[in-house]
């Protein structure tokens, strides 16, 4: 495994396969009464959120807490960051302070990359702008895998604001590398013009890709990033795109609705699809703190010299 | 001491005369479960329970126990100790818990099992049974049932080879 998790291009399939496999191990201890174990105690992981975040920032202090790490959030908000403090000054403080290990969102693109300068701990990406979001991701394929027993092979469409969307990257470099039928569904204008060179295949039409699928996986409209408008009107999106009952029920028996949340229900998803038993997207945010435990186990765990007698 | 130190015949014999001294030191398996430490142990402590079954004609649960949390070398090595799977299908509150692993080495394993245990609940008692017991204890621990004592240096490799895994049972002792 690399130091830093900043990417999914920074795990081999190898890699992939051993952190949902450790995962499988976590999701066990949180079955547990005490759902606590001693791994990595006296480690200490900083959540270093500049963005806004719910299920990853409360996931991330989870898991760290049920591997006994001790835990030390901090948002853009009450910190010194809103006095002006630069990245790299927080960076250095963090530092200073002997993180093992920093989580970090951050709405610009590149800055866990930046964060590897200044810092000698590990750094793990927990959504960087439009980048990516490679813990998302990986949940995600742990959930895939535990439902249907596989990956290889598997159809998937993404739908809806790819371009945007840095789990829609990690989600497919992360399937494309371990086999997957990878299809991008969305409004043109939402489609990244590089996404063919990630090993994709991209449509425009849902109701032409729904019948032939594993996993429909439904992106979040994501206003807050849209300077401008992509597509006329919430109501045509919803129209074209959005995973309404009728197109739920196209859907090939035994696939899986997935969305990585927060949802707009009514919008990208409608509000009886996101409940029908079809769709695992509370199971997402279960498997979510077993794969962080899995991956700040083994990034964590793996950081000694050498052999122990 | 080199070479092969136990062969199939060995390794059933010692795994029959365990199964009869738990029988014996435990009267009977009421409240007896076997858990067996990954990977060799949980196979061994299935081998044990299907034998105690044929000589008491009850089943004995059997769980698998992975300790690799609960070691005290994470964050030493380059590499994190790879996990296994823990499967308890039973609560281990106020049961007799019999320990089940190939090699009693150092006695680092067994501490972390124990911490392991007694996050799961709070057995009434502990006991240990290994096939080799090899000497060079580091913590104050020791076996309740031992299947064989090999004398060993610390240089030496002990392998335990079982069907389930290796296609065949044996003791291997290779000197360096």
């Amino acid at each position: 495994m690399n130091k830093h998790l900043l990417s999914m291009h920074d795990l081999t399939a190898e890699d992939v396969t051993r952190v949902l496999d450790t995962a499988a191990s976590f999701r066990e201890v949180g079955s547990r009464v005490i759902k606590k174990v001693p791994a990595l105690r006296g480690r200490t992981v900083v959540n270093f959120f500049m963005e806004n975040s719910t299920r990853t920032r409360i996931s991330f202090e989870l898991a760290a807490k049920r591997l006994s790490a001790d835990v030390i959030n901090f948002s853009a908000g009450g910190s010194s960051v809103s006095k002006g403090e630069s990245l790299k000054d927080t960076a250095l403080t963090l530092q200073a302070m002997g993180a093992d290990a920093i989580v970090i969102r951050h709405s610009s693109s590149g800055s866990p990359l930046q964060l590897t300068r200044w810092v000698e701990g590990h750094v793990l990406n927990a959504g960087d702008g439009t980048h990516e979001h490679p813990t998302q991701g990986l949940l995600d394929l742990y959930t895939m895998r535990e439902k249907l027993g596989r990956l290889e092979g598997l159809r998937v469409a993404i739908v809806g604001d790819v371009m945007h969307s840095r789990v829609a990257r990690s989600l497919s470099f992360g399937l494309v590398k371990m086999g997957a039928e990878v299809t991008l569904v969305g409004p043109p204008t939402l489609i990244p013009p590089e996404a063919p060179e990630w090993g994709v295949h991209v449509g425009y039409d849902i109701d032409a890709v729904v019948p032939k699928l594993d996993v429909c996986y439904i992106l979040r409209v994501q206003k807050e990033r849209q300077r401008q408008e992509y597509f006329p009107s919430v109501r045509e999106y919803a129209r074209l795109f959005g995973l309404t009952r009728e197109r739920a029920a196209l859907l090939p028996e035994g696939s899986l609705v997935m969305h990585p949340g927060p949802m707009n229900r009514g919008i990208e998803i409608d509000s009886d699809v996101a409940d029908l038993p079809t769709s695992v997207i509370e199971e997402q945010v279960t498997n979510g703190i077993a794969i962080r435990m899995a991956l700040l186990y083994l990034l964590l765990g793996g950081s000694g010299e050498g052999e122990v007698a | 001491m080199s070479g092969k130190v136990m062969d199939e015949a060995d390794v059933r014999r010692a795994l029959t005369r365990i199964s009869h001294e738990i029988l014996e030191r435990d009267r009977g398996i009421e409240g007896v479960v076997l858990v067996g430490i990954a990977d060799r142990g949980d196979d061994l402590a299935r081998r044990i329970a299907a034998e105690v079954e044929r000589i008491e004609g009850a089943a004995v649960p059997v769980g698998v126990l992975d300790i690799t949390f609960y070691r005290d070398d994470i964050g030493l090595t380059t590499e994190a100790p790879e996990v296994h799977e823990t499967r308890i299908p039973f609560d281990v509150s106020g049961k007799t818990v019999v320990l089940v692993d190939d090699v009693l080495y150092t006695g680092r394993t067994i501490r972390a099992a124990m911490d392991a245990l007694m996050d799961l609940g709070r057995p009434r008692k502990i006991q240990l049974a290994v096939l080799v017991d090899r000497g060079h204890r580091e913590l104050p621990i020791r076996a309740d049932y031992v299947g064989k004592n090999v004398p060993t240096s610390r240089a030496d490799d002990v392998r335990v080879q079982i069907r389930e895994l290796d296609g065949q049972d044996a003791v291997v002792v290779e000197e360096p």
